[in-house]
């Protein structure tokens, strides 16, 4: 090991206690390993040492080590972060305080569970709705450069779930469909090809949906590819007063 | 144990390819159930990594026959011609039909979507969305399957250890939960292989985690060939140190490679000359930095040798300099490449030059099937970067891989959906006892084993730099030899592993090992069938054998396993139609050699 060490202070659960029985079934606990600092190190990679060299049960997920899988989120001294894209040489000599994914169900270890994302992700409808299709020989759907950037920042959503675990809404009402999913819902009502904004209302006005947020705007601060979820749920709520507005005056108008 | 699950079609792997089968059959035939297994999220398969773009026909001034005779040329002639002319074809229309799904391609100001030149193609041809192509078309798909609720049923975070072979069929596989760690049988009519490729059996690459061959080494181990396996594409363009890759779109936009005297040196390796960055006519195509891949990768070594490197603490680089393109091109071309070389290399190339190495990318060989998909098992299919059609021979082409998961991925669903409704019966109870085989081998081989001495990441790491050593851009019989007996001592050493986690729930672990055995049995396919070939072609290239030998070699390589000892390698003959093997011309030579056809 190179003179130099950084320890890390791991969140580690395990449900159903393992083969071993070398941890207490009955709840968390936090284990400290030691590793070697380098500077071009993320915290990934010493997470990875330690389970090659140190303790082969420690349990995460992750793939592409370069910012766009979104799998390995985790709190990183309370703050939620890809762990691929956070150096321990932003924490260096600190210790480092690596836990799951705050206001997620634990499954194991790092693992939090993403059921409960999904279900609220296909809500939405997260595809492009047409009342006709375009058979494909006749080409592509026209789109101009602009029509593509009014809704290009909200389709670059990596689902790392960095925004969810930065919530205060999503911590207190389990059902908030969370500013991905709502930034995923804009992505489409946006986008110049799509004609299922009346689709996708029901989801995004009832109380769960954009009206949950109390616009704390912490999921933007978080963001780690500047998807500005708080902005996008924002705008759903002007489309929402608007469309409500416009029921409410002009019943017969509203299609 | 739970009972068998059971589905029509049984697709492994939930990438790009995988996602297109889904969605071909869901369309294709609205009666029969698709079960999409992958052992990560969809989302995180690897095809979001990919960068630059797709490969497909749109400008007036291009043709079909242009695309195949670059992507002909560019495979050294290894490719099957029928299957380069299918896939030119259909290409357009799967970029367009992506385009339907919602992909937010990168626009013409006209409203058409906008194509850039890549290496080794004669024409703008290349659809991208920034240069984050493949995380757009992945999530595209992603979101577009869910549409098919009811059709599509999703196994997320479940790992497929073993193809069920019953009545010469393929019927099912066995799969961890990983949740739970219960495994299950998963049977069905007709399985599709969507699992990727096999870049990790390497230690410097630009694959994700999960890039482990897994589903090369199930249909192996089922007694299937695979095809090609020697030729392994180096990318010119990696980061040190990472392995993170730089889009070859960095050079279609006009970047340089530079050697440490500020030399473009591509003009002493057969490439063409260097114009001036400022000459409208720059970046040319198919010459100097859009030259192919092997070729690029090749130069290096060459520089290298000539000591005309540059030192890094990660091994020696060139330089791609991209530089006089300008803050605002770069922003809005490669917003992407800038935000890799800053978090990862910790320079801003709008004021400096990137560091850069050959770095293991892609695997042109896999499981061998025709131009349906279909292996020479029957009911199993495969497509994407797991399969061998052949439409990249020696060397694939930047932005055909993309595509070809398209192209493939549909046919493949179509060709399973036809044979499912023509095979009915599936054999749950024999396929049930092959699983319970499966479950015992991996409870006594892991979870309940005691007392091996050998630790996963030591052999793994050994693993890497044989491979590195032996298997890289040259490669000579003496080489090859040498780490195909060390990784023949790793199997050996492999029955002696000991792993700490003996746990149900997300054991990373096991499924680490699990992956390490098919790493093992990836590289001993590969490492046999480039001993075999002793030619130089593409990306292989043998020291011992320089030159090409089409009187011997114009032929695929098909690696059958054997339990005792290497693979049994046979060959077929590659199928030509319209472009008789010639030379590989780049640079000027090659507006002169583009005739004909
Ligand atoms: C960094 C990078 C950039 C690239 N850029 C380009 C580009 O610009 N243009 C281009 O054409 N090509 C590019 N490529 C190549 C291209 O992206 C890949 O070849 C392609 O995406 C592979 O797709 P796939 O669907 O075959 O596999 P993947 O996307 O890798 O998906 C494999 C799937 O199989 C599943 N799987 C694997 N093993 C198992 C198992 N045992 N059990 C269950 N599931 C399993 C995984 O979960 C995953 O869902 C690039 C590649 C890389 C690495
Ligand atoms: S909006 Fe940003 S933080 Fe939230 S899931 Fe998407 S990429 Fe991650
Ligand atoms: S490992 Fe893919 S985002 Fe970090």
């Amino acid at each position: 090991m190179p003179d130099t060490t950084i320890t890390l202070d791991v969140f580690r659960f395990q449900p159903d206690g393992g083969g071993h029985a070398r941890r207490s079934t009955d709840g968390p606990t936090f284990k400290a390993y030691r590793v070697p600092y380098h500077e071009h190190w993320v915290v990934l990679d010493a997470l990875n040492w330690i389970k090659d060299e140190l303790d082969g049960t420690l349990s995460y997920r992750w793939s592409c080590r370069m910012g766009v899988c979104g799998s390995c989120g985790m709190m990183v001294n309370g703050v939620p972060k890809l762990t691929c894209a956070a150096f321990l040489k932003d924490y260096y000599p600190g210790t480092i305080r690596v836990e799951p994914l705050t206001y997620f169900a634990v499954e194991r270890d790092l693992i939090v569970d993403m059921d409960g994302f999904l279900g609220k992700l296909k809500s939405v409808k997260p595809w492009l709705i047409r009342e006709n299709e375009k058979p494909v020989d006749e080409g592509e759907y026209l789109q101009s450069p602009n029509e593509l950037a009014s809704f290009k920042q909200y389709s670059m959503c990596i689902n790392c779930l960095l925004c969810y675990a930065a919530c205060p809404v999503v911590g207190a009402e389990e059902d908030f469909i969370g500013p991905a999913a709502l930034a995923i819902a804009q992505r489409y009502n946006l986008d110049s090809r799509d004609q299922g904004a009346a689709e996708r209302a029901d989801a995004l006005s009832a109380d769960e949906g954009a009206w949950g947020c109390t616009f704390v705007g912490e999921c933007s601060e978080v963001c780690p590819k500047n998807v500005d979820p708080a902005g996008a749920i924002q705008r759903v709520k002007v489309d929402n007063v608007k469309d409500w507005y416009r029921k409410l005056l002009m019943p017969w108008g509203h299609r | 144990m739970a009972d068998a699950i059971q589905h029509d079609i049984l697709i492994i792997g939930g990438g790009g390819a995988g996602l297109r089968a889904a969605i071909a059959v869901a369309e294709n035939d609205p009666d029969l159930s698709v079960a999409l297994v992958s052992k990560v999220y969809p989302m995180r398969s690897h095809t979001v990594a990919a960068e630059g773009g797709a490969a497909g026909v749109v400008k007036d001034n291009d043709s079909f026959a242009a695309h195949c005779s670059d992507t002909i040329s560019g495979a050294d002639w290894l490719a099957d011609q029928d299957a380069v002319e299918v896939f030119v074809a259909e290409a357009p229309g799967e970029l367009t039909q992506l385009e339907h799904w919602g992909c937010p391609w990168s626009r013409e100001p006209s409203g058409h979507v906008a194509v850039r030149p890549f290496g080794g193609m004669e024409q703008e041809r290349t659809w991208f969305a920034a240069d984050k192509t493949g995380f757009h078309m992945l999530h595209a798909l992603y979101q577009t399957s869910l549409k098919y609720e009811g059709r599509i049923r999703f196994y997320d975070e479940w790992f497929a250890t073993k193809l069920l072979v019953e009545d010469g069929r393929c019927q099912g596989v066995v799969a961890i939960e990983l949740r739970t760690g219960l495994m299950h049988t998963l049977a069905a009519r007709a399985v599709i292989m969507c699992t990727g490729g096999a870049g990790r059996i390497f230690a410097f690459t630009t694959n994700g985690a999960i890039k482990t061959g897994d589903g090369m080494a199930l249909a192996y181990r089922a007694g299937v060939p695979l095809k090609d396996m020697e030729f392994v594409q180096y990318h010119p363009t990696g980061l040190p140190g990472t392995g993170i890759l730089i889009t070859e779109a960095a050079r279609s936009e006009g970047g340089i490679l530079v050697n440490k005297h500020g030399d473009r040196y591509l003009k002493d390796y057969d490439l063409g000359s260097p114009l001036d960055v400022t000459d409208p006519r720059h970046p040319q195509k198919r010459a100097m930095e859009l030259g192919p891949r092997d070729r690029l990768s090749q130069a290096f070594v060459k520089e290298h040798e000539k000591g005309n490197t540059i030192d890094s603490p990660f091994g020696d680089v060139v330089h791609l300099d991209i530089r006089h393109l300008s803050a605002k091109k770069i922003r809005l071309k490669l917003p992407f490449v800038r935000e890799l070389a800053m978090n990862y290399a910790g320079i801003d190339p709008i004021r400096e030059p990137i560091p850069v190495r050959p770095v293991v990318h892609y695997m042109m060989g896999g499981i061998h099937t025709d131009i349906h998909g279909a292996t020479p098992l029957p009911g199993l299919f495969a497509a994407g970067e797991c399969a061998c059609v052949s439409i990249n021979g020696a060397n694939r082409l930047g932005s055909n891989s993309l595509t070809e998961l398209l192209v493939f991925g549909a046919r493949a669903g179509a060709s399973a959906a036809a044979f499912a409704r023509e095979h009915e019966t599936v054999h749950i109870a024999a396929l049930d006892t092959q699983a319970d085989d499966e479950r015992r081998r991996i409870r006594e081989e892991f979870l309940t084993k005691d007392g091996g001495t050998e630790r996963l990441a030591a052999l793994r790491s050994e693993l890497f730099n044989a491979m590195e050593q032996g298997a890289g851009i040259y490669r000579t019989e003496e080489s090859l030899r040498q780490t195909y007996r060390t990784v023949e001592s790793l199997h050996e050493r492999y029955r002696n592993l000991q792993i700490d986690d003996h746990s149900n729930c997300y054991n990373t672990e096991l499924t680490a090992a699990l992956e390490l055995r098919n790493m093992l049995d990836v590289a001993e396919a590969l490492l046999h069938s480039a001993l075999e070939r002793k030619e130089s072609r593409g990306s292989h290239q043998r020291t011992d054998h320089p030159a090409r030998d089409d009187s011997k070699y114009l032929k695929h390589t098909l690696a059958y396993r054997r339990d005792d000892g290497p693979p049994r390698i046979k060959y077929q003959d590659v199928v030509i139609t319209k472009w008789p093997p010639g030379k590989r011309v780049y640079g000027a030579e090659a507006s002169e050699a583009a005739t004909g056809c």
